[in-house]
């Protein structure tokens, strides 16, 4: 045993390198644990409060283009209205036999942290547990597609960006109706690539993408890109497609963050399924 | 002796807030990630125990990987980086002899030795950094060019800022 603490401490140097670097890999794999300790709510309580300090700062230089950005769609709002449309029925009555109900809101948060040149980008917003928000729900703003919430803290939340590896959303190309998976291979923060598109079908270049509303985070019909290049690799029955995103993630301020409000029913619905 | 680390200790904290404030937010195209709090390690004194190099190394990586939720990302690559500096200074060659606290900048170094030093302990880093990134051999081609074009970026800023903020002794 003393044999073996000598040999230990004299190689301290590359002992304590080994268990240094165990360290950090174990934190790496175990990223969603780790998030959910008392050392990562802490370290997100404190770089949350440091960064939105900052952005505080910063968001000055952007004032012009957000406002902008939101004239432009109060505009687009605007025209979807009912008082703004002219009712071209030739019936005299119409009867309108059905109760809507809301399914989802939207919630304003500030973009405080933001990164597009990583492997895996992630997104900080100044909204946390306290305003109401959770895993799992989706992220956009007015010109798309932004992420999905992974952790929360009571003040802050993590995003993570469309642009990250493990980032898969379900899309669809609205011409044709045909569902595919949305990722990003990394490089460009300006286009993703869609795939699971038969190769059979007719696809266009500037073909819109939307999100499908078939998963239980993102409502339906959210503008996510259009196409701009199209790819067969060889011995593949499915496209490649690659596509130029709609939102610009260099330069996000504000996004919305939406809750399905009915996302209970249906998780229990299918758990329902999948217990059977 | 408590002294001669106080440059280091305010450096420490003056680096990681540079890069997560202001660095980690220009965007040079989606391959460059110029990394220049690495420009800690390399400042250490010569004298530094090892286990020093390594925690501070490993708290200088924690502190940068909790401002761009990449927990154990950054940490992992400045814990290699700092491991492999002794036999870094070996091979591009030790000073002559230990003076007081020879320190392995510019100004006590040379430049030449300086380039070739922080050349390849930046590389190192970043090559450790993107493979972990990544994690897939299938993207070995993108994280070397991720690499080299992010480790002359890091080295072009690291030569710049030592210039620019290094008191020069002679």
């Amino acid at each position: 045993m003393r044999h073996i603490l000598a040999f230990i401490w004299k190689h301290n140097f590359f002992f304590l390198f080994l268990v240094l670097e165990v360290v950090s890999l174990i934190l790496i794999a175990n990223k969603s644990f780790y998030q959910g300790s008392v050392l990562g709510n802490a370290t997100d309580r404190f770089t949350g409060t440091v960064v939105s300090g900052w952005s505080g700062i910063t968001s000055y230089f952007n004032l012009k283009q957000e406002n902008e950005r939101l004239a432009e769609e109060n505009a687009r709002l605007h025209r979807m209205l009912t008082e703004e449309q002219i009712t071209s029925d030739t019936t005299t009555l119409t009867v309108t036999d059905t109760t809507y109900n809301q399914q989802y809101t939207y919630t304003v948060a500030k973009v405080i942290s933001n990164s597009t040149n990583r492997r895996d980008n992630y997104i900080m917003l100044n909204k946390g547990r306290k305003h109401g928000i959770e895993r799992d729900m989706a992220v956009m703003n007015s010109e798309g597609i932004v992420g999905t919430v992974v952790s929360v803290s009571s003040n802050f939340s993590w995003v993570m960006s469309v642009l990250n590896k493990h980032s898969r959303l379900s899309g669809r190309i609205n011409r044709i109706n045909q569902m595919g998976t949305i990722m990003w291979q990394g490089g460009n923060p300006a286009s993703g690539t869609l795939h699971d598109i038969p190769a059979h079908v007719k696809i266009l270049e500037g073909d819109t993408i939307t999100t499908s509303g078939f998963s239980l985070i993102f409502p339906e019909g959210i503008m996510v890109g259009t196409v701009e290049r199209i790819n067969v690799e060889t011995g593949d029955h499915f496209y490649t497609i690659q596509f130029r995103f709609s939102a610009d993630f260099n330069s996000l301020r504000y996004v919305y963050v939406v809750r399905n409000l009915i996302r209970d029913e249906q998780t229990e619905l299918q758990k329902n399924i999948i217990d059977e | 002796m408590s002294s001669t680390y106080i440059n280091d200790v305010i450096r420490f904290f003056v680096l990681i807030a540079v890069q997560v404030l202001i660095l980690s937010h220009i965007n040079l195209g989606g391959y460059i990630d110029p990394m220049v709090y690495v420009l800690f390690i390399l400042l250490l004194p010569f004298e530094i125990p090892g286990w020093a190099l390594l925690i501070s190394a490993f708290l200088l990586g924690y502190g940068v990987d909790s401002f761009s939720n990449s927990t154990g990302l950054h940490a992992a690559a400045a814990v290699f980086m700092a491991f492999v500096r002794p036999f870094v200074v070996r091979l591009v060659g030790a000073p002559a002899e230990y003076e007081g606290n020879l320190k392995p900048g510019i100004a006590h170094m040379g430049f030449k030795w300086f380039l070739a030093y922080t050349s390849l302990l930046v590389f190192v880093h970043h090559l450790v950094l993107f493979l972990l990134e990544a994690f897939r051999f299938a993207e070995i081609g993108m994280v070397l060019l991720r690499t080299i074009l992010s480790s002359i970026f890091t080295i072009a800023l690291i030569v710049i800022a030592v210039y620019l903020f290094m008191p020069r002794k002679k």
